[in-house]
């Protein structure tokens, strides 16, 4: 898993609540069997018509936005649990996604992918869209260490809750199988000794 | 000693270890694996020359990317060809029993795993796949994880979790002619909405639960990830252990009987303490439709669509092509699914077969009736549903996931309604451009007969 630490980057702003992992990537594009690709069909049915051409209304259509960062509305993330959406925003490019809420699925698969989910007050969310809404060039910074998001230039910045074990994992790149693995003995003994 | 929920008693039986100010090794005792989310974790393993940890804790269905007609040949798309032709591999090459398609076992992950007793209570499961939560019907942890997870627990059998909250809803009363247990889970959605259970655990607790069967209990809680819940638990009673009783990997003889007692332990003590409470009276509810683009807009099937000035909510209905305000009765519909792992027991068709017999499908619908299972596809050919659905002009398929998610060919064309028993109705579920009305298997099947949604209640009463 790639190392996470700072991140300063201009943001795409998608002002949508309850964005589902059908929408992130269709389950039509769940067939492959590797990991490749999917960062092609993120957001394919809102960011292509069905014939094909692009969707002009779209926002990571709208060539004035840009950068490895998503702020998105409320209750990101929700439906299957396809960690397909992980793969499918990494591979696009992104590496943090800012809301005010994530579903639990989506936050494990993203910890697991080195895509940081950002949770801030829904106060903060509303000025961050405001901000890059009216200047697309607004840059955010993204502290992992100190759990930070600030607005690069300006006084304006929260702090943001990760789990210590999660953040450990990120900064050094570490995932959850090789902690497991190095518990074997732990999880044999557990075994034994079942109580149900 | 401190009073416990159902949740806690499970969870703490499986914690293998806590780090300090982090997550819990937590054992799970059966990881059910589907064709979409195992692969890449397959491939993760041995990539880094790690064998599976436990083969035999494993069960394998092919569900999600498989055709519903002439199941017997070769599956013409290539990459789900492909899909389903990995699955088998992994398995046989790492001792993993599949039952792939044809078998007799095949089936909805969902609905194959408790037919076949692999699902029992106090058991931690989980799935690549969200709706994993319907195994806590059986007051088993049961939910659904990511692939990157399906490889955590293929390499150690365990998972690094933090303890969820808990919630109880608790639903009391007697339920309306009509009222079905997806109709009660739709209401209380429409209530809680979509995100009010994530990060818990939901128990539904109440005489309405208690009197449900284990199909309906399933249906419960097979949606509690759509109010954001990682999953949903009943108590086990005398219901759960007569269902469990005599399935093939059911525990035998007297070692049923020990089980048993220990089951019976199982469920919250009086006074045990909730993070979260809601209560509802099973008088107000009736039977559900949903009328945009989250399970949380649910609306009784005689009310109006509400107004709201959210963005979001506005986005929504002008997808659905819906207005603030209107009745959905007597809408045209021609498209009606009965499936998925919400509604695809032998009880649903045998609600909708009840509906339906004696009458005609309406010539404008197209209706996919698509069993959960072999087993359930069996048991309607049995009983002699199938005649009535032939005779009234339905379509039985076979079993899958289908039209509920639409990886297959089963998909509801651009700007086409779909009445579906299944659990979502996000933008573009059913197909591209699809829009989808949950409702029951009832709603579901008036609607097949009149072609177009009409109002239940009056029709029964």
């Amino acid at each position: 898993m790639e190392k996470f630490t700072t991140l300063k980057s201009t943001a795409i702003p998608l002002n949508i609540e309850n964005v589902d992992t059908d929408q992130i990537i269709p389950a039509r594009f769940l067939k492959a069997t590797d990991k490749k690709g999917f960062g092609d069909n993120v957001f394919r049915d809102w960011r292509y018509h069905k014939d094909g051409s692009e969707n002009s209304e779209f926002i990571l259509n709208n060539s004035k936005y840009s950068g490895s960062i998503l702020v998105a509305g409320d209750n990101f993330g929700c439906g299957s649990s396809r960690e397909h959406a992980a793969w499918a925003i990494v591979g696009y490019g992104f590496r943090v996604v800012v809301s005010s809420f994530f579903a639990d699925i989506f936050k494990g698969n993203a910890l697991n992918n080195g895509l940081l989910p950002v949770q801030v007050s829904e106060s903060f969310l509303i000025n961050l869209l405001n901000r890059i809404e009216s200047n697309p060039n607004t840059e955010l910074e993204i502290n992992l260490q100190n759990q930070r998001i600030s607005i690069v230039g300006l006084d304006i910045s929260e702090n943001f809750e990760i789990d210590a074990y999660k953040k450990t994992c990120m900064i050094n790149g570490y995932d959850d199988i090789d902690y497991l693995i190095n518990n074997k003995e732990q999880i044999e003994a557990f075994e034994a000794h079942k109580i149900y | 000693m401190s009073k416990k929920t159902l949740f806690d008693k499970v969870w703490d039986a499986h914690v293998v270890s806590s780090i300090k100010n982090g997550p819990q090794i937590l054992y799970i005792d059966k990881h059910l694996i589907h064709e979409v989310t195992s692969p890449q974790a397959f491939n993760e393993l041995e990539d880094r020359g790690i064998p599976i940890f436990r083969p035999d804790q494993i069960v394998a269905t092919a569900d999600h990317n498989t055709p519903t007609i002439n199941q017997d040949q070769p599956i013409e798309d290539a990459l789900s060809r492909n899909q389903l032709a990995q699955l088998s591999e992994n398995c046989k090459k790492n001792n993993i029993t599949l039952y792939e398609l044809g078998h007799q076992y095949n089936g909805i992950v969902h609905v194959m795993a408790p037919e076949l007793g692999v699902t029992q209570p106090g058991y931690t499961m989980v799935c690549g796949d969200s709706h994993t939560s319907t195994h806590g019907a059986f007051g088993s942890i049961a939910f659904g994880i990511g692939t990157s997870q399906v490889a955590q627990v293929f390499a150690s059998q365990c998972l690094l979790l933090t303890k969820p909250k808990s919630l109880r809803v608790t639903v009391n009363g007697k339920l309306k002619k009509g009222v079905l247990p997806k109709d009660v889970i739709l209401y209380i959605i429409s209530k809680l909405g979509t995100n009010s259970g994530t990060g818990y655990f939901c128990e539904y607790a109440g005489n309405v639960f208690e009197e449900m069967s284990m199909e309906g209990r399933m249906t419960v809680c097979n949606m509690s990830i759509e109010m954001g819940a990682r999953g949903g638990m009943i108590a086990p009673d005398e219901t759960t252990f007569n269902y469990v009783k005599g399935r093939k990997f059911a525990p035998k003889g007297e070692d049923f009987a020990k089980k048993v007692a220990y089951w019976k332990t199982l469920p919250t003590d009086d006074g045990a303490q909730f993070d979260k409470e809601y209560h509802f009276e099973a008088e107000d509810i009736e039977p559900m439709v949903t009328y945009g683009t989250n399970p949380g807009m649910g609306i009784k099937i005689s009310e109006k669509i509400p107004k709201d000035e959210n963005p979001s909510f506005k986005k929504s209905l002008a997808y659905m092509n819906f207005e603030a305000g209107e009745s959905l009765i007597n809408k045209p519909i021609n498209y009606v699914f009965i499936g998925s792992c919400t509604n695809s027991r032998i009880e649903d068709f045998r609600v909708a077969a009840d509906f339906i017999k004696g009458k005609k499908k309406a010539n404008n619908v197209t209706a996919w009736l698509v069993p959960g299972s072999k087993q359930v596809e069996a048991q309607i050919i049995e009983e002699g549903l199938k005649t009535v659905f032939d005779e009234a002009g339905f379509e039985l398929r076979q079993p899958g996931c289908s039209a509920c998610l639409a990886m297959n060919d089963d998909k509801i064309p651009q700007g086409e309604y779909c009445v579906s028993t299944s659990n979502r109705n996000f933008e573009g579920r059913q197909g591209q451009g699809s829009r989808t009305i949950l409702a029951s298997p009832l709603v579901a099947a008036a609607t097949a007969v009149e072609g177009k949604i009409i109002d239940i209640t009056k029709h029964l009463n």
